[in-house]
């Protein structure tokens, strides 16, 4: 399934955003790095590589090592195993000032006795720059994060949204190598947190400046990196690209945490061509496309995105005429969810289970509403099913 | 009667009460020290003429007031006893100060970066000395210091010293003294402003390029100064008016103005020269106290 879908975005030239050539060597490679706070294993055998221009997202639920790695990449810990190479050189016991890596705050650290100009002026004046290029590159970041005229303020007489500007103009003054970002726009209300996730993409695409920024909200990792890393109790679940990671997650737990999920437990029952036949516990007997056959044992879930499932109140409709939905699960509307741009209706089955389904409000009037208690179908194709370990 | 007029009488008395506490403890003691400064010491009861007296009518207040001189300011300024001990006093302030700070500075940034549950313990140990009586503890260091005391055997037993050292007496003494009394002054201000400094400010300075010593003097330093004002104020202000460590401590060929002050009023009975002594203190301590009350408003603009 990854597979294939890889071969589906590169078709579409959808699969590497990053407008430059990847070189034979990664920019940064870090291998099987652990840190252990404690009896706390907060990162676990970490192994990761990052190109050079990439824009990466290390996401994660909090408590799950992400920001401890993203520390340990800046310098403020020291991994206890492991090594961090940068353009093939060991840095993992390198001193923060010592490292072309720069990092954004999620507190901003702004230095509050400084003014504006100062605080980008701090990086360069310590790379040893004389005034003049201090001024011009001061200038030139000002530009880069449109604050110009702000120069002589002090922090504390900034806007929320100023002063996440002045953080990042701050840690890109020194031109690094690579930019670390911890939840670099938790601290934004949701509208100014949408035009900067934009923002930050033409930026990072313009300076080619390689970024890794940590989150724990996906839709932000989903929206502006390229690649996502999804961290677990210290540990990397999976490394791939949004669409990837939602359309084909490696683990049950992967899937429930990259957006919403209906999973079903079952056995594996018998092969049909690139089928298989799963009976499962609460939704009966689904057929799912999947090309290789279970092979640790018989029993697995599947998973089915809530958007993939349709309802309707007759049965299956044959989509473009070739392929009528194998999979038709029989219930009654039991919650009605209104979201604005979709209904998710959750829909009591016959055999036991609950799926959710979530419908495109796609018309104004919606004559086709389904209400509570109704009797629907809920309908999906093989296709759209993913078979995971249970 | 609205609820609001019954909850702004107590919120009334609340505001004036600094007011009264100000007036009834400050203003009117101080008008009489200054009326006393302006008199002439005699031999009577009380020891200084001339005495308002209010039953005596308007002639003879008028009298009174004829009498003021300020004479005992004159005899200040015009006497090097005098002046001499306020220069000493300004002098071993500065210095007790500057060695407060010194030292006070690396244990409070030592408490700050402490594991939280320690920095409980060492606030503890800063201040478990005032739970003994300050003078206890002053005449424990005498018993330290003295000619056979703790300190010289030590010494001796470390072949640090062939004979024992004279400490009593001295200004080391008392600069032992004082630093010992007013260290948690120090400490304690400068603590609580470098532990609620946020950690990634150093973090930032040392990750936009600066070393561990360049992290100190750029972003910590400067952002520690308010506590360094207020601690230097808190120990600067009491050691200018010190009496009782310089008394049992140092030597006596010296005295600062707390020492002069005292032998003024319960030796000489001068009470008129030990008021003015005491007036001219405080207006040299007033210019320190404005300055820490400006630093408090000013953090109070910023805290906001």
């Amino acid at each position: 399934m990854a597979e294939e879908l890889r071969k589906m975005e590169a078709a579409a030239g959808v699969a590497d955003v990053a407008t430059h050539p990847a070189p034979d060597q990664p920019l940064l490679r870090i291998e099987g790095v652990a840190k252990t706070f404690g009896t706390f294993r907060a990162v676990d055998g970490v192994s990761l590589d990052i190109r050079a221009g990439e824009f990466f997202a290390l996401l994660g639920p909090s408590g799950c090592g992400k920001t401890t790695l993203l520390r340990m990449l800046a310098g403020f810990e020291a991994p206890d195993e492991g090594r961090i190479l940068l353009g093939g050189k060991d840095i993992a016991h390198a001193l923060p000032h010592e490292r072309p890596i720069n990092m954004m705050f999620q507190s901003y650290a702004l230095f509050p006795h400084l003014s504006v100009r100062d605080n980008i002026a701090f990086g360069p004046k310590r790379a040893g720059m004389g005034r003049a290029d201090i001024d011009t590159r001061v200038a030139e970041m000002m530009a880069l994060v449109k604050l110009e005229g702000l120069e002589k303020r002090k922090p504390d007489q900034l806007s929320g949204g100023q002063r996440q500007r002045v953080a990042l103009a701050r840690a890109l003054a020194r031109r690094p190598q690579l930019l670390l970002l911890d939840e670099p726009l938790a601290a934004l209300d949701k509208k100014l947190r949408e035009s900067t996730q934009g923002e930050l993409m033409e930026l990072q695409r313009r300076l080619g400046t390689t970024f890794i920024i940590v989150t724990h909200d996906q839709e932000e990792a989903m929206t502006m990196a390229s690649r996502i890393g999804v961290m677990n109790a210290g540990k990397l679940a999976q490394v791939a690209s949004p669409r990837e990671l939602y359309e084909a997650p490696r683990s049950r737990w992967i899937a429930e945490f990259v957006g919403d999920v209906n999973l079903f437990d079952g056995e594996f029952k018998l092969r049909d061509g690139h089928r298989l036949v799963i009976a499962t516990r609460d939704a009966g007997t689904l057929v799912v496309a999947e090309p290789r056959e279970p092979t640790d044992g018989t029993r697995l879930s599947v998973a089915i995105r809530p958007e993939k499932v349709k309802l309707s109140r007759l049965g299956p409709v044959s989509e473009a005429g070739h392929e009528t939905a194998i999979n038709r699960l029989d219930g009654m509307v039991a919650d009605i969810c209104y979201l604005g741009g979709s209904t998710v209706y959750k829909v009591k089955l016959d055999t036991g289970g609950i799926v959710q389904a979530s419908v495109a409000n796609s018309a104004r009037l919606d004559a086709d509403a389904y209400s509570l208690n109704q009797h629907v179908v809920a309908w999906f194709t093989p296709d759209d099913c993913v078979v995971l370990p249970p | 009667m609205s609820a609001r007029r019954i909850f702004a009488r107590p919120a009334r008395f609340a505001a004036i009460a600094p007011y009264v506490w100000m007036v009834l403890l400050f203003l009117v003691p101080f008008a009489f020290v200054l009326k006393i400064s302006l008199s002439q010491t005699a031999i009577a009861q009380p020891p200084y003429e001339p005495v308002f007296d209010l039953t005596a009518g308007r002639a003879s207040l008028e009298a009174a007031f004829a009498a003021l001189s300020i004479d005992n300011f004159k005899l200040l300024v015009s006497d090097d006893l005098y002046v001499y001990a306020y220069v000493r006093s300004l002098t071993v302030a500065v210095t007790a100060t500057a060695l407060l700070l010194l030292i006070g500075y690396p244990i409070a940034y030592g408490m700050a970066r402490l594991p939280t549950r320690w920095q409980a313990v060492a606030m503890v140990l800063v201040i478990v000395p005032f739970w003994t009586s300050f003078l206890i503890r002053i005449y424990a260091w005498i018993n330290i210091l003295q000619h056979d005391g703790l300190l010289n055997r030590i010494l001796l037993a470390l072949h640090l010293v062939s004979q024992p050292v004279v400490w009593l007496s001295t200004d080391s003494a008392m600069y032992i003294g004082i630093v010992y009394s007013y260290l948690p002054f120090m400490i304690l201000p400068l603590y609580a402003t470098l532990a609620k400094m946020e950690p990634a400010l150093e973090e930032a300075a040392s990750d936009l390029g600066a070393p561990p010593r360049q992290v100190f003097w750029l972003v910590t330093f400067p952002l520690s100064l308010p506590g360094v004002g207020a601690g230097v104020l808190l120990c600067f202000i009491p050691i200018v008016g010190e009496f009782v460590i310089p008394d049992l401590l140092a030597g006596s060929n010296s005295l600062m103005i707390g020492q002069t002050l005292w032998l003024e009023f319960f030796t000489n009975k001068d009470w008129p020269v030990a008021s003015a002594a005491a007036i001219v203190l405080l207006v040299v301590l007033l210019v320190p106290l404005l300055l820490y009350e400006r630093l408090q408003r000013r953090q109070l603009e910023q805290g906001r």
